[in-house]
């Protein structure tokens, strides 16, 4: 646990986030890391505002005892607030002195608040955020939610209104008469010039011209900024932009766009001729151009890199290194089983076992080179459990079928009947021995797929009674009364949205709309703890592939990571400019990654809390994601029915899978990897050959060092087959260990 | 992604009106116009708003619905309190009232006696969840268990036939045989990656020991004794989705029944056999273009064939070659493409063995049933060609009966424009005819046209056919504005004669003009359209007589059969089917044309 900040830090940094969320819509904090040194003295690091406001009132409230004479209660509370003498004493005598007027003040212009604020901050060099670096790692283009104020500020500079039009289509002409091959990356400036051209029209009240503008041009922007457009179309009076995400993700984060330096002289050139201030002032403002040196890239290569909400990840914000590499399995004694032994000479093969186990073996001892340091994170230990468990993954693993194009998976479908369009979230555990459905009636059902039943442990009476040194305790526990091949779990008041097994099998997690996390134990079949942070739905959870850890993430855009044993997050993930609609874990543990509404993946790191990849190209909210079992790879599906395919180590697209004719709501890799099946709302499960996809990628170092890749158009080479369900959408896909495919969905008659 | 899918844009705002109605039930009176506008484009934004955040709740859902709780959910995210006890199961019928010149849409709320829901009885409680597994696939094939879909859809059969390299990959037909095609391109498609062929073996597909019985039983049902198993087993194969594999069996059973059966003459299993590639094509799972070369030749067969039975005289064989005839017009219909040609083949062959003066007249009946099958586009095409050559030399011949059905003044223009460019010529002969008849009177006709005393009624031009369904009215309706009826046509009877006369303005276009005439002994024939006349005719034995009529009449008798395909339009008495006239049911079959 050395590495995991203790419970009261994270405390205080995850209240600062609370306020500043439940705030962005009424505008009305002062918190701005963004614009530092602006307006508040609070803005200066965003952690000392959360405490000092509690200091603030405590100091306040210290005041208004002293100003009473009520020496006795300012004692006690001064030591139950752990504050020295001198540390409130001066400026609760200076503000004393401001209150009374009888004295003028040093801090008389920046407000008496203010100056305690800023004194208290100063003058408690212990509080904790001062001196533990603030853990909330904002991350590029998201630098939290400022002043909405503020913000809309930008717009005020203003031109005529009757001018928009013609300066847009005057940069239109000139896009159209550049050379082709810069054709292409200067019409990404496009939409956002639109979008910032038309609310800045909306922010200065012209009303109509603003429609004009709009209807004028919003034919002209690429087909999947389509729903966007829609958001921003219904937006047309000032009033409006207050308060509405869409519109404030557009403004406080730049929009990034990659152009290759020639034509980015192009463009300038051409503006600064032109004495077009009011388009050079947004593109100064508003954009953010990652200039490139190199060939300008085609449009075949945009148009597979944009789509989300803020245009491109900046190419720097890609190139920390990530430990993609697997960890390096725990050396456990196979003991040989006697009988598979027995039953294999019979077969007339006894030697085949042996070499096998130990290539594995050897394979475990090497340490990859990519992988993280075995002790980055701080693992749960192995229980004897989990090594017995780890044995029977290996034995079956011997059992595995060797998937490939010509042998490929027999797929069991559990179809969940009588669900009303009720089934939202599916899970199998890794042995595929047990199934959680989430539903929208807030219920949790988990059923057993195998004959044993499910039993609930004896209740606290009867388990003083049974003899606790017998060899069959764990047998005497359970009661026999209570097995039936489902259970159902109650405590959510909303829709479950997300549900992720341990891998122990002994807990399960899932996620409501009624915003919070909960664990519920399979041993009694009761919820065990209520993890609350998220004040908004929470549309995914999801287990660490070594147990203790889940990560959850929701509407309020903020990815938070959690321990069991801790009620309160371990670290907050905030950059996400829209809800985070997915969540995952790398199969290593060190790294998470989050799919969401603003069209980008993001990939965090686990220790530090930063953002080490941002991931664009989908063209619509993501809403699922696998990793590959060796952790280099990872694909990624959303609502425009295509599955992305991603390298992990270079931050780069790798290839694009196309099918699928709606959302992707289903993702997972073989357990070789050698195949990605995939399910999606259009009643089918695909099989992907990515061994292919991956192989045909050509990766040179430019293209490693630009990503810039040329994206083979092979889909219908990589399809492997298509199972059309009988009216099922296929909202989950897991691999046995034995590479059978599981599919479930609830069918829809 | 250039498809140019344009953007709807919400700049839809709620009227005015509705502000003021929502006022007023709420008990503000009088409403600014302006404060009206406003409000509604506040409500409208907040009500789009609302629906996107509701969206979201549907997409975690797993939905493609938006539901009430949706809205409920995304209101409670914006901190409003959501509508309580909101349900609507179906729809939500909004009611329309209407006065005082306001109009307004309004949600009914009846008063609800609460001792009525008591002592209602409960509902039956819904079905738990559970859980149900099945195989969706067993080593990349899909198994056909009622679980899965029926395999392979139409429309994916259909892209794989027409367009195989376009084509999804199945993958539960990879591993079948019955995929040749499809597997053989994508193979071909792998060959040119690698650079080297890599070919499915053609291992013919098992079937299932159960498949094998089924195929039994349908088969034996089919050509058997018994019409009701044989109906039960049509219907079988018209509706069973899980077909597709078993389909190159029926489709060799069929083509080599036919084979067979037609050497032997054995009239009734042909129809069985053309029954069962009906039931084929009827059945919506399956996409037959894979075995068109083996049930097309069959179906031809049955059409053109000289000689389908042993007795021709007396048995009905014209009644499977318009089966088979309408087949052939449906497959056409489906399965043609600009590939494969399928129509303008079998027009071709029609045309062909038509035209040739040494084929058989059952031959040439079936070519005639078969093309005016294919619809009116074909008949006009080929016969346009036909009839110029026909038309001049025989146009004086009707030049007689126009004559007297006319009346005077024969002017050239009129005549152009009631019978197109054939107008001109007609109107001269018309002129001679007049000068003419003053000699003859009926005398040459003895059951002349002056005798056409009784108007029975018009009839409808063209109605909808029966059965099979082919080329209708509604596939062409700007070509053929008249085809209800055309007002000019007009049905004669006289004791046992029943004269029909179309007007020339229900031509296609005016341009060809012939004339039949009917005698029909028969009291009983209600003529409703010319479909029962055509059926009439053709379905009784009584064309047999046709056989003895020589050439000139016997092209004469086609057009009367393309009459059934708008083209011929004018009735007239000239007699020229002495043979005929033994017969019981149909006197005589009086046909003529210019």
């Amino acid at each position: 646990m050395a590495a995991v900040q203790d419970g009261q830090l994270n405390m205080e940094v995850e209240k600062d986030i609370k306020t500043e969320i439940t705030n962005d819509g009424s505008g009305n904090i002062n918190a701005n890391s963004s614009s530092p040194g602006s307006t508040s003295s609070g803005g200066k690091s965003k952690s000392p505002a959360g405490s000092g406001e509690d200091q603030q009132t405590l100091l306040a409230v210290l005041q208004f005892l002293k100003r009473n004479k009520l020496t006795e209660s300012v004692d006690i509370l001064r030591r139950e607030a752990g504050l020295s003498a001198d540390a409130d004493d001066s400026p609760v005598s200076d503000s004393a002195g401001a209150g009374s007027g009888g004295v003028p003040n040093v801090s008389a212009d920046g407000g008496d608040a203010n100056s305690l604020l800023s004194r208290v901050s100063i003058a408690t060099p212990f509080a904790p955020p001062a001196t533990a670096p603030p853990k909330v790692v904002a991350a590029s283009g998201g630098e939290d939610q400022p002043d909405v104020n503020v913000v809309l500020s930008a717009y005020s500079q203003q031109g005529d209104p009757v001018l928009y039009p013609l300066y847009y289509n005057g940069l239109k002409k000139f896009i159209e008469s550049v050379l082709d091959c810069h054709r292409a990356e200067l019409s990404q400036v496009f939409y956002p010039l639109f979008v910032h051209m038309y609310l800045e029209l909306v922010y200065n009240n012209h009303e109509n011209e603003a429609k004009q503008f709009f209807e004028k041009f919003s034919g002209d922007q690429e087909c999947y900024y389509e729903e966007d457009l829609r958001i921003l179309s219904s937006m047309s009076k000032k009033e409006h932009m207050k308060g509405n995400e869409t519109m404030l993700d557009f403004r406080t984060s730049k929009f990034v766009l990659r152009i290759s330096r020639d034509s980015y002289q192009l463009l300038k050139r051409h503006l600064q001729e032109r004495q077009n201030n009011q388009i050079w002032n947004i593109i100064q403002e508003h954009l953010y151009i990652d200039i490139f040196d190199g060939m300008p890239r085609s449009k075949s290569q945009i148009d597979a890199m944009s789509g989300s909400l803020a245009g491109e990840g900046k190419r720097d914000a890609n190139k920390a290194k990530v430990f993609y590499g697997l960890l390096k399995e725990p050396e456990i004694e196979v003991p040989l089983d006697d009988e598979d032994e027995e039953a294999e000479n019979e077969e007339g093969k006894p030697k085949k076992k042996k070499p096998k186990k130990d290539s594995m073996g050897s394979k475990s001892k090497k340490q990859d080179p990519n992988a993280p340091q075995q002790t980055r994170i701080p693992l749960p230990e192995l229980k004897d459990s989990d090594k017995l468990d780890k044995i029977m993954n290996m034995k079956e693993a011997t059992k595995k079928i060797r998937l490939g194009p010509d042998n490929l998976p027999s797929i069991c479908f559990y179809s969940f009947l009588n669900a009303y369009q009720g089934l939202t979230a599916v899970d199998f555990t890794d042995d595929s021995s047990l199934i959680a459905g989430g539903f929208a009636d807030s219920t949790v059902r988990v059923w057993s797929v195998t004959p044993k039943k499910l039993r609930r442990v004896k209740s606290a009476a009867d388990l003083s009674n049974i003899d606790k040194e017998s060899d069959d305790v764990l047998e005497r526990i359970m009661d026999e009364k209570t097995a039936s091949e489902s259970k159902i779990l109650y405590g959510h008041s909303g829709p479950v949205y997300g549900i992720s097994f341990s891998p122990d099998r002994n807990y399960l997690l899932s996620s409501s709309e009624d915003g919070t996390v909960r664990l519920w134990s399979l041993q009694t079949f009761t919820c065990l703890v209520g993890y609350k942070g998220h004040n908004y739905p929470v549309w995914d959870t999801q287990f660490s592939p070594y147990g203790y850890y889940f990560i959850s993430g929701g509407h309020d855009r903020v990815a938070r990571l959690w321990a069991t044993d801790h009620y309160q997050p371990l670290r907050m993930f905030a950059g996400h400019l829209a809800d985070i609609t997915c969540t995952l874990f790398h199969p290593n543990s060190n790294y998470v990654a989050t799919g969401s509404a603003d069209r980008t993946i993001r990939l965090w790191d686990v220790l530090t809390g930063n953002c080490v990849r941002i991931l664009t190209g989908h063209k619509g909210p993501i809403h699922s994601l696998a990793f590959s079992p060796n952790g280099k790879f990872m694909a990624s599906g959303a609502t425009d029915g295509r599955v992305l395919l991603w390298d992990v180590g270079h931050g780069l697209m790798v290839g694009e899978l196309k099918g699928h004719t709606d959302t992707i709501y289903a993702l997972k890799f073989s357990r070789d990897g050698e195949i990605l099946a995939s399910g999606s709302m259009d009643n089918t499960v695909k099989l992907w050959d990515t061994l292919k996809a991956f192989d045909d990628v050509e990766l040179d170092d430019f293209t490693a060092a630009t990503g810039h890749i040329h994206l083979p158009e092979n889909s219908q080479e990589l399809l492997l087959g298509t199972y059309m369900t009988k009216s099922t959408p296929v909202i989950h896909l897991h691999f046995t260990r034995r590479n059978l495919l599981l599919a479930a969905g609830a069918y829809n008659p | 992604m250039a498809e140019e899918r344009r953007p709807k844009q919400c700049t839809v705002v709620l009227p005015t009106e509705s502000m003021k109605a929502m006022a007023e039930s709420i008990g503000v009176g009088q409403l600014q116009e302006e404060s009206c506008a406003a409000l509604s484009e506040e409500v409208s934004y907040r009500i789009k708003e609302i629906a996107q955040d509701a969206l979201k709740f549907m997409h975690h859902g797993k939905r493609c619905k938006l539901t009430t709780s949706d809205i409920d959910h995304a209101l409670k995210l914006k901190n409003v309190e959501p509508l309580y006890g909101f349900q609507s199961q179906e729809f939500i019928p909004f009611r329309f009232a209407s006065g005082g010149g306001r109009e307004l849409h309004f949600y009914e709320e009846k008063e609800v006696d609460l001792s009525d829901i008591i002592n209602t009885p409960l509902p039956r409680v819904p079905l738990d969840v559970s859980l149900k597994a099945h195989w969706l696939s067993i080593e990349g094939v899909q198994p056909a268990i009622p679980e899965n879909p029926p395999p392979a859809p139409k429309e994916q059969q259909k892209t794989e036939s027409t367009e195989p390299l376009k084509a999804v990959k199945p993958g539960q037909e990879e591993e079948g045989s019955i995929q040749k095609g499809q597997g053989a391109t994508s193979a071909e498609a792998k060959g040119k990656k690698d650079g080297l062929m890599r070919m499915k073996p053609r291992s013919t597909h098992e079937l299932s020991v159960e498949q094998q019985l089924y195929y039994k039983e349908i088969t034996e049902a089919c050509v058997g004794s018994c019409e009701a198993k044989r109906a039960e087993a049509l219907q079988s194969i018209a509706t069973d989705p899980g077909l597709y594999q078993m389909l190159p069996r029926f489709s060799t059973f069929i083509s080599e029944g036919v084979r067979v059966n037609v050497v032997q003459n054995n009239l009734a299993l042909l129809i069985y056999l053309m029954r069962m590639v009906k039931a084929l094509m009827d059945n919506p799972t399956l996409y037959l273009e894979k075995y068109l070369h083996e049930l097309i030749p069959a179906v031809v067969t049955c059409i053109v064939s000289k000689q389908l039975c042993l007795r021709p005289d007396v048995d009905n064989h014209w009644a499977l070659r318009d089966f088979a005839a309408r087949l052939m017009a449906q497959s056409c219909k489906t399965f043609s493409t600009t590939t494969n040609n399928i129509q303008s083949r079998i027009t071709k062959t029609f045309t062909k063995s038509w035209l040739d003066d040494k084929t058989q007249w059952t031959t040439r009946y079936g070519c005639i049933a078969g093309l005016s099958e294919l619809g009116p586009d074909v008949s006009c095409a080929f016969v346009s060609c036909t009839l110029e050559e026909m038309f001049s030399p025989h146009s004086k011949h009707c030049a007689s009966v126009i004559a007297k059905a006319r009346p005077l003044p024969d002017n050239v223009e009129q005549y152009r424009a009631d019978y197109g460019y054939l107008g001109p010529m007609l109107c001269s002969h018309v002129v001679k005819a007049r000068n003419h008849t003053h000699h003859h009177t009926a005398s040459a006709h003895p059951n002349g046209v002056s005798e056409r005393n009784r108007r029975v009624r018009g009839v409808p031009y063209r109605q909808h056919h029966q059965g099979t369904q082919l080329p209708h009215p509604h596939v062409h309706p700007t070509r053929h504005p008249n085809t209800a009826i055309a007002p000019g046509n007009q049905v004669h009877r006289h004791g046992n004669q029943l004269r029909i006369i179309f007007h020339p303005a229900g031509t296609v276009d005016g341009s060809f003009v012939v004339f039949v005439f009917f005698e029909i002994v028969t009291k009983t024939i209600v003529f409703k359209s010319i479909n029962t006349i055509h059926s009439v005719l053709l379905h009784s034995p009584d064309i047999v007589p046709v056989k003895g009529l020589d050439t000139y009449s016997f092209k004469a008798f086609y057009f009367y059969y393309f009459l059934h395909c708008r083209i011929i339009v004018k009735t007239s008495n000239l007699t020229h089917m002495e043979s005929c006239s033994n017969q019981k049911s149909v006197k005589q079959i009086n046909i003529f044309y210019i």
